[in-house]
């Protein structure tokens, strides 16, 4: 690595170079929870539905970009959209067929009847692909690292928080500067008036949970090379991450996972740098903290956007 | 005597169990859940050595029992406690995790079951019951004659990384405290929790120590992306050798692995590719039976069986417990592994260690052995007489 005095000691490596590194390895892992967990975050905070069988869908769309890729040889890139097309179609079915049953239903109906279908995906992932990790293999073009100023930068990292933050912009545009945008700005903030209102609630709720079903997918997809591959104990290994940025950050819109995403990644990566005995316990502290100081999360409903 | 044979034949009549000439093996295993491939690879190794072997020893026929215990301590110890009372099990093999191996120690004392832990490598283990025998191998015996190995071949410095559980503690103290003891530096002992791994803070550590090797013990399935990710921070064009145990290189988990292993040097008992007659041999039968490529829990199993049918040939098939561990106790044999001893008072498994490289033959991925330590007894009991 270039100079700039990074002797890095095992006791004190404050310098800044690999600050910037951790913060960068913090924003793209955040970045992927956020993609992650919006689906879920828009969920709770539209359909006041508990879906925790959100990370089987996250599981299946890592499953398709594992299985394109090794199996039928498709390009990294060319599986993304798939990633997110086969979640978010399953997902209507799903919503169409059995979830709409249940939005009237408490939420211990719910939240039974969604860990029972992550109790069905995990053995049928199981079942038909093996209990092994499937592991994507990245493009060469992704793999490595670059440096920019000595700050060294994962160049799949960089991918990423590119992508998610595009991504990010993308459904912040959507839903500020379109109609459909505050047809489900006004559904979310009270749903029945939008009805009222001739706002067809019953597709809103159909399509959003669709593309958050879809961009679960995605988030499976672009996790899997960071976390070892997809196996069938996805969905409950990283259900709880994913609750921990939807409670931070508010049960909500877009920005609200974002920055609660953001602010887990990065201090999830530094608490793991610099306390590495307790460091994976910090997200947990954060969101004990938040609890107790701002129940409904961070930037909860009523708090603007 | 008349009496004596209607005794005899009552008893038989009325035990609920299968008749006096079946002997059952119990192998409790974790064949669902995180470590469900350890299961998979032993089940295969078991069966593989009753196939090439037959089903009979000394006049008696073999029936195995294979349970799963889903890697849950608390089914473990009521499917030993089953496998004892209902099916008369004569010995239990198995045990994919410490935690697992420990629940039943107290069962198999009491019951004097010979219990033939032949997956989990704490060293601890065969100390909790006098019935324990091991053929897997313990973390200790692999790691010290890497820190032997790496002190010798010009590493003076090593950032050691575990994950956070018995076996990972085990390791980090066995490497560091052989490691110092020849003279070389431990630059800093970091330990990974065991639940969502993301290695990359910590690699970031590594680099910023700047040690000549990393010292790495993962359970199987996080070598993946340990290595991709020690790769991806560019710790090997850093000049950081990677160190560890062969756990890290699974020859399960290898092909998966892919070609940023290459050059990853590890100690173990096992390789796929080790070169003798025997070994060939089974790695042949074994991948003609299961399609997939044996590793060392397979053969830890294979050896668990041979060592069961020798000690029925040896107490004539007398399944009085304590005359079959008398039997176990300085058992020698050649396995596909190499050369295999039971030790007598430890009850533990000696065996040879094998420092490898990852390196390429015929297209594919293997551990290639280049050093041999012969005979390792368990560091651990060596160290307390």
């Amino acid at each position: 690595m270039a100079g700039q005095g990074c002797g890095g000691g095992a006791s004190q490596p404050g310098c800044v170079c690999a600050m910037l590194t951790l913060l960068l390895d913090g924003v793209a892992y955040g970045m992927l929870l956020f993609v992650l967990s919006c689906g879920l975050a828009v969920t709770l905070g539209l359909m006041n539905f508990i879906n925790l069988a959100h990370g089987a869908f996250a599981m299946l769309g890592g499953y398709v970009t594992a299985l394109l890729m090794n199996r039928a040889g498709v390009p990294f890139l060319a599986t993304l959209p798939l990633a997110f097309l086969i979640p978010a179609v399953v997902g209507i079915v799903l919503e169409r067929t059995l979830y709409r049953r249940l939005y009237r239903a408490s939420p211990l109906d719910q939240v039974l009847f969604t860990i029972g279908l992550v109790f069905m995906a995990m053995p049928a992932a199981n079942f038909l692909l093996g209990d092994q990790p499937q592991q994507i293999h990245l493009p060469t073009y992704l793999q490595g690292r670059i440096e920019i100023g000595g700050v060294g930068i994962g160049i799949y990292r960089l991918f990423t928080i590119a992508l998610c933050g595009a991504i990010a912009a993308a459904l912040q545009i959507f839903l500020v500067g379109t109609r459909f945008g505050a047809r489900l700005r006004a559904a979310v903030d009270d749903s029945r008036a939008a009805s009222g209102l001739g706002v067809d609630v019953d597709t809103l709720f159909a399509v959003t949970f669709a593309v958050g079903s879809g961009l679960a997918g995605l988030g499976g997809a672009l996790a899997a090379d960071v976390v070892g591959g997809i196996d069938p104990s996805f969905p409950l290994k990283y259900l709880v991450v994913m609750l921990i940025v939807v409670t931070i950050g508010g049960a909500n819109g877009i920005l609200g996972a974002l920055f609660g995403a953001l602010l887990l990644g990065i201090l999830d990566v530094a608490g793991k740098y610099y306390v590495p005995s307790i460091g994976a316990f910090i997200i947990y502290a954060v969101m004990v903290v938040t609890l107790i100081v701002r129940p409904r999360g961070l930037f909860a409903k009523g708090d603007g956007r | 005597m008349r009496t004596g044979v209607l005794t005899v034949a009552l008893t038989l009549a009325l035990s609920s169990a299968a008749w006096a000439e079946d002997v059952t093996l119990g192998m409790i295993l974790p064949m669902t859940g995180p470590s469900a491939s350890t299961g998979k690879q032993e089940k295969a190794g078991a069966e593989l050595y009753m196939a090439q072997h037959g089903a009979t020893v000394a006049g008696k026929t073999i029936r195995l029992e294979i349970k799963d215990d889903t890697g849950a301590a608390d089914v473990t110890k009521r499917l030993a406690q089953d496998l004892i009372s209902n099916d008369h099990a004569a010995a239990l093999l198995g045990f994919g995790l410490t935690p697992l191996a420990l629940a039943v120690a107290p069962i198999a004392t009491e019951a004097k079951v010979p219990q033939i832990v032949t997956a989990a490598a704490t060293a601890v283990i065969t100390e909790k019951s006098p019935f324990i025998v091991r053929t897997s191998y313990t973390l200790p015996q692999a790691c010290a004659p890497m820190a032997d190995w790496a002190f010798k071949n010009g590493i003076k410095k090593v950032v050691s990384i575990v994950i956070d559980y018995g076996p990972g503690l085990d390791a980090e103290k066995w490497f560091g405290d052989t490691f110092k003891k020849d003279g070389g530096e431990i630059v800093e002992a970091i330990r990974v929790p065991l639940k969502n791994p993301d290695f990359a803070p910590f690699l970031q550590r590594v680099a910023d120590d700047k040690p000549d090797a990393v010292f790495v013990f993962v359970p199987s399935g996080f070598g993946a992306v340990f290595m991709k990710q020690f790769v991806e921070r560019g710790l090997d064009k850093a000049g950081i050798k990677l160190i560890g145990d062969g756990g890290v290189t699974d020859d399960d988990q290898l092909a998966g692995i892919g070609d940023v292993a290459l050059g990853a040097v590890t100690a173990h008992h096992y390789s796929a590719a080790h070169d003798s007659a025997e070994n060939k041999a089974f790695v042949q039968a074994f991948v003609k039976a299961n399609g997939f490529l044996p590793n060392f829990m397979a053969v830890a199993a294979y050896d668990g069986m041979a060592l069961v049918y020798h000690a029925l040939e040896t107490t004539k098939g007398d399944t009085d417990g304590a005359g079959l561990l008398a039997a176990m106790k300085g058992a020698k044999w050649m396995s596909p592994r190499g050369p295999l001893e039971i030790d007598a008072d430890t009850r533990e498994i000696v065996q040879n260690v094998y420092i490898r490289k990852v390196e390429k033959k015929d297209g594919a991925l293997f551990n290639v052995e280049f050093e041999t330590i012969p005979m390792v007894k368990d560091p651990f009991k060596a160290s307390k007489k």
